[in-house]
């Protein structure tokens, strides 16, 4: 369970959210703009609010009061972003690699496979990152956030390069594997089709303030009827 | 050619550059990656002597380094003699009227580096020590390169520090830049055109060097580090 009551201001815009997000896959769908990517990087660690505590499995990450900000690599918590951010000097087994320093070889190798083998690019292993697609890109991504075992993962439109079919593939094995693992997921989007898809709750985000949280049918009732309404517009 | 004065000036070069890279690459990852608001002022700090005239630094050093302070005595006493006019006080010296030639590089190369692979390396766990061996270096290894060149030839050229500091002491502070103004005060032309020749040489060496690699990191020809899991 992740427990957050946050404040922060970045230039002039102003994010405030308190919520418990109990589901294991939530979603936090809101236009451009509404303050996604600014709460995924402060739960990340990535950034400090000026105010508030955030709490994973009753474990404290952060806590303004008492100065407590847990560093991005001591959270357990992943972060995968549409920018897929593939260290360019390391090949793809490598840049999975990367956050498994403390297993030895053996132990890291097996696990390098076996993530590259849960988002199907096992084929990539010795490859460069200038070399594959923006789609691999970001399976590779995937798999080097999953690699380290995260408690939380966090995910900011990672799927954007994805064509849908390889996305909905890819999202259903992920979404599988993470139930197994039991890693709470947090996944950030502007694409109402994407909250939809999964059966996740849903956390809707306007002008970095938290409007509603519940189940995505019912928290994007609204959305969907929008889009209904301009489908059948001719 | 005054072959000591040569070697003098290779090994000081040697251990400044060397000196130099142990301060500036921490010094710049911390300009880079720190968040103080004591950042500016450091930067100011380091970049100092790089507008500071040579003769000036070179004539605080001496004071400060001399008989009349307490940190001159100090290290007289530790090291058995005065700073001043050593080989020891010159690598002194030279570190740092140097430094800015060694951090601005690093400084301008660290922060290329795109801030989401930093993102990416500290969310996987790297610590300060490990994003710099492993993601800032790698990725900004031609302004390491740049830093290195340009901090080993600019304490191969250094006079007034060098002058002031050191004086003209054969074997111990007499550099190749001490040879060449004594050949031009005595008038031997010939002699100063060949110590100039080699120094600009080597200027010239080096610069080829730093831009071969530009050229080549243009070209595609390189991606550096290559790493296998």
């Amino acid at each position: 369970m992740l427990d957050l009551a946050l404040g922060a201001h970045r230039g002039g815009f102003h994010l405030q959210v308190e919520c418990k997000l109990t589901s294991d896959w939530t979603v936090i769908f809101g236009p451009s703009g509404a303050g996604k990517t600014t709460l995924l990087r402060l739960l990340a660690g990535l950034d400090r609010p000026e105010q508030g505590r955030i709490a994973l499995d009753d474990r404290l990450l952060a806590d303004t009061a008492s100065g407590l900000h847990l560093p991005p690599g001591r959270r357990q918590t992943s972060l995968v972003a549409q920018q897929t951010a593939l260290f360019p000097h390391l090949t793809v087994a490598a840049n999975v690699a990367y956050g498994l320093h403390s297993l030895n070889a053996a132990s890291r190798s097996t696990r390098v496979a076996a993530m590259l083998e849960l988002v199907g690019a096992s084929a990539l292993a010795l490859r460069w990152p200038e070399s594959i697609s923006g789609g691999e890109a970001q399976r590779v991504a995937l798999a080097r956030a999953l690699a380290p075992a995260p408690r939380l993962l966090l995910l900011d439109e990672p799927f954007s390069a994805l064509d849908g079919v390889a996305s909905d593939a890819l999202l259903e094995r992920l979404q599988r594997w993470l139930s197994e693992n039991r890693v709470q997921t947090i996944l950030a989007t502007h694409d109402v089709t994407d909250a939809l898809a999964t059966s996740a709750e849903v956390l809707l985000l306007r002008e970095g303030r938290l409007v509603a949280l519940g189940p995505a049918a019912q928290v994007l009732a609204a959305e969907r009827d929008r889009i209904a309404q301009r489908l059948g517009t001719p | 050619m005054d072959w000591q004065a040569f070697a003098l000036s290779l090994r000081l070069a040697t251990v400044t550059t060397l000196i130099l890279l142990a301060i500036a690459v921490p010094l710049a990852a911390v300009l880079v990656l720190g968040r103080s608001r004591w950042l500016a002022a450091l930067e100011a700090l380091a970049t100092l002597p790089m507008v500071l005239p040579p003769t000036v630094l070179g004539f605080f050093l001496l004071v400060l380094l001399g008989p009349r302070t307490a940190v001159g005595r100090g290290i007289a006493t530790l090291l058995g003699h005065p700073l001043a006019f050593s080989f020891e006080g010159l690598v002194v010296g030279s570190v740092i009227y140097s430094l800015p030639f060694a951090v601005q590089p690093l400084v301008a190369g660290f922060a290329s580096v795109d801030s989401s692979l930093v993102d990416a390396a500290r969310l996987l766990g790297a610590g300060p020590l490990r994003l710099v061996s492993s993601i800032l270096i790698p990725l900004a290894r031609r302004s390491l390169l740049a830093a290195v060149v340009l901090s080993f030839l600019h304490t191969v050229g250094e006079f007034g520090v060098v002058l002031m500091l050191g004086g003209d002491i054969p074997g111990a502070t007499r550099t190749l830049s001490i040879v060449l103004y004594n050949q031009v005060e005595n008038f031997d032309y010939a002699a100063a055109g060949r110590t100039a020749a080699i120094l600009l040489g080597m200027s010239v060496l080096a610069l080829a060097l730093i831009y071969s690699k530009t050229q080549s990191r243009a070209s595609g020809g390189s991606r550096g580090s290559k790493r296998h899991a």
